[in-house]
């Protein structure tokens, strides 16, 4: 069971959602989402599969557009920035996609290059390869720099995508199913990550996730997208302190069998 | 999910078409591959440069594919020139070979088959690669790593293309020509340099012209069509296939109606 950071400044919101909508064609994914992200916060995200979990980061990090509702952002609303706004926006979020999107042309190496070469330009290629070592030693596969993705597992794949959103240094972090498929003790890995993340940079991250060991491990507070709102907010007891049906299910679904 | 999409069943339907449902779709595609070329043009003269991907394309477009497209150009050349030998045999005029050899590989073979075989391993490949890195969510994640994916992978690729299918072409044709020779060579015992004064008194400045303006259009349009399918396709490894097999289609097709136009361009300059 995790404490609850003792850095979070709850007067500072990293990230602060009106009534967000959104809907594919005829089919409503989000109906009105409320969400407050402060900063230092691990909020975890917990949801049954497709009630549009991601569709809520890609919104956050300017992939899909809203339809209605206000995405605000480190104080700029997504909605309405240039292209090069958004840039210099997305530069302060790491986005750690659920099957982890490495450049599957580009070595372990190269893929952790490819945002620093971009937009670290001031750094010599020594710095670049020494930081690279760095934050490979820190997800533990230093081992891996030469391959290829293709030549990884999944929970490596997961750890070298997690380094490369890190490489920059983002001031907000968006986990998708960080542990989604992975065995408990990579999990485990991985939820000490992303605790160590927050605790070394002071980042806000949101974590999707609909595992429960991984969301007791990480979360400061917990949320739970149900229809389309978030219906549950608190710590770990306080979301499932309840008869709501569907919470209990969910609850059971992971604690027992 | 399910239960939201019996639910959606009952409600009135939001979106309303404006003619039909297709006719609305395919003139929303029609937009979508305007809007998708005129940001080519827009983006391929703004900074950054990603020259060194741009190399990486050349050599994967250009050098890759020498090659497949040596061994066919020599042997079309040879066959041509073989089966076209009996009717002009029958005339007595096998000495007008090698000005017959040269109007047709120059103004159209050349060209045409460069075009057509580097559709058939560039373009599908270029599909399927953006493609798959679309599906695969690569796509997103350069972008929200605040790099320009649409610079970084199609105007990388169409530039690629569009400056080295022109070049596989010059080198095609040149060996199209030498196949013709041995040909003529050997039945007819022509010297080389005979042969090519023959090919070059057959020809004129505006063919050569036609055809350059013809490869640097097909380049154009086998990249934009690769990169146009991948960039759009739907999620899923079928996707990734369909983006594939479309883009080699579409290009090839589009290569034709291409050649038509611009050979009634040239005819209309030439006064025919
Ligand atoms: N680009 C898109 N176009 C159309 N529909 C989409 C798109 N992206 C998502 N959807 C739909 O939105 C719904 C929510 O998708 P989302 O990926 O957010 O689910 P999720 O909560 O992340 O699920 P999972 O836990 O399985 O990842 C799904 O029903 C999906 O079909
Ligand atoms: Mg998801």
């Amino acid at each position: 069971m995790k404490k609850i950071n003792p850095n979070i400044n709850r007067d500072k919101k990293a990230i602060e959602i009106r009534g967000l909508q959104k809907a594919f064609d005829d089919f409503e994914v989000l109906k009105g989402v409320d969400l407050d992200l402060y900063q230092g916060e691990n909020l975890v995200v917990l949801g049954r599969s497709g009630t549009g979990k991601s569709v809520l980061i890609k919104i956050i990090s300017g992939l899909l557009k809203a339809d209605s509702g206000i995405v605000n952002v480190l104080g700029k609303d997504v909605c309405c920035l240039t292209s090069k706004e958004m840039d210099a926006l997305r530069l302060k979020i790491g986005f750690s996609f659920q099957n982890s999107a490495l450049y599957d042309s580009m070595t372990v190496k190269e893929n952790l290059e490819f945002p620093l070469v971009r937009h670290a330009k001031h750094m010599t290629q020594k710095e670049r390869d020494d930081l690279i070592d760095v934050i490979l030693d820190a997800v533990g596969l230093a081992q891996t720099i030469d391959q290829m993705p293709s030549e990884l597992s999944g929970g490596q794949r997961k750890r070298i995508g997690i380094a490369r959103t890190l490489i920059l240094r983002p001031e907000i972090m968006l986990y998708d199913e960080p542990t989604a498929g992975l065995d408990p003790i990579t999990c485990i890995d991985i939820n000490n990550l992303i605790n160590e993340v927050q605790r070394r940079f002071n980042t806000s991250s949101i974590i999707i996730t609909h595992d429960l060991t991984c969301a007791r491990a990480v979360g400061d507070r917990l949320v739970m997208l149900l229809d389309g709102q978030f219906q549950r907010d608190g710590t770990f007891e306080e979301v499932f302190n309840s008869e709501d049906k569907r919470v209990k299910a969910f609850y059971n679904y992971n604690f027992t069998d | 999910m399910n239960q939201s999409n019996n639910n959606n069943l009952n409600e009135p339907q939001k979106r309303k078409y404006v003619l039909s449902r297709r006719l609305d779709r395919a003139f929303l595609e029609l937009y979508n591959i305007y809007a998708f070329v005129a940001r080519f043009f827009k983006e391929v003269f703004l900074p950054p440069y990603e020259f060194k991907e741009i190399i990486k394309q050349c050599y994967e477009v250009g050098v890759r594919s020498l090659p497949l497209v040596s061994v066919t150009a020599f042997i079309i050349g040879i066959v041509f020139t073989n089966q076209s030998r009996p009717s002009l045999a029958d005339f007595g005029a096998t000495a007008l070979l090698p000005a017959l050899i040269s109007v047709a590989i120059i103004r159209a073979i050349g060209p045409l088959v460069t075009a057509i075989i580097t559709s058939g391993r560039v373009g599908s490949s270029i599909g399927a690669e953006i493609g798959s890195m679309r599906v695969t969510e690569q796509i997103d994640a350069m972008e929200v790593s605040a790099t320009n994916p649409f610079k970084f992978l199609v105007v990388s690729r169409v530039l690629a293309t569009t400056f080295m299918i022109p070049a596989l072409t010059m080198y095609t044709t040149l060996l199209a020509l030498l196949g013709g020779y041995l040909n003529v060579h050997q039945n007819e015992q022509t010297t080389l340099i005979t042969f090519f004064s023959q090919v070059f008194e057959a020809i004129t400045f505006l063919d050569i012209v036609a055809s350059s303006v013809k490869s640097v259009l097909f380049g154009f349009t086998i990249g934009m069509v690769g990169c146009y399918k991948g960039y759009n396709s739907s999620k899923g490894t079928e996707g990734v296939g369909k983006a594939a097999n479309t883009s080699v289609v579409t290009a090839m097709f589009l290569i034709f109606v291409e050649e038509l136009l611009v050979m009634q361009v040239i005819n209309a300059v030439r006064g025919i």
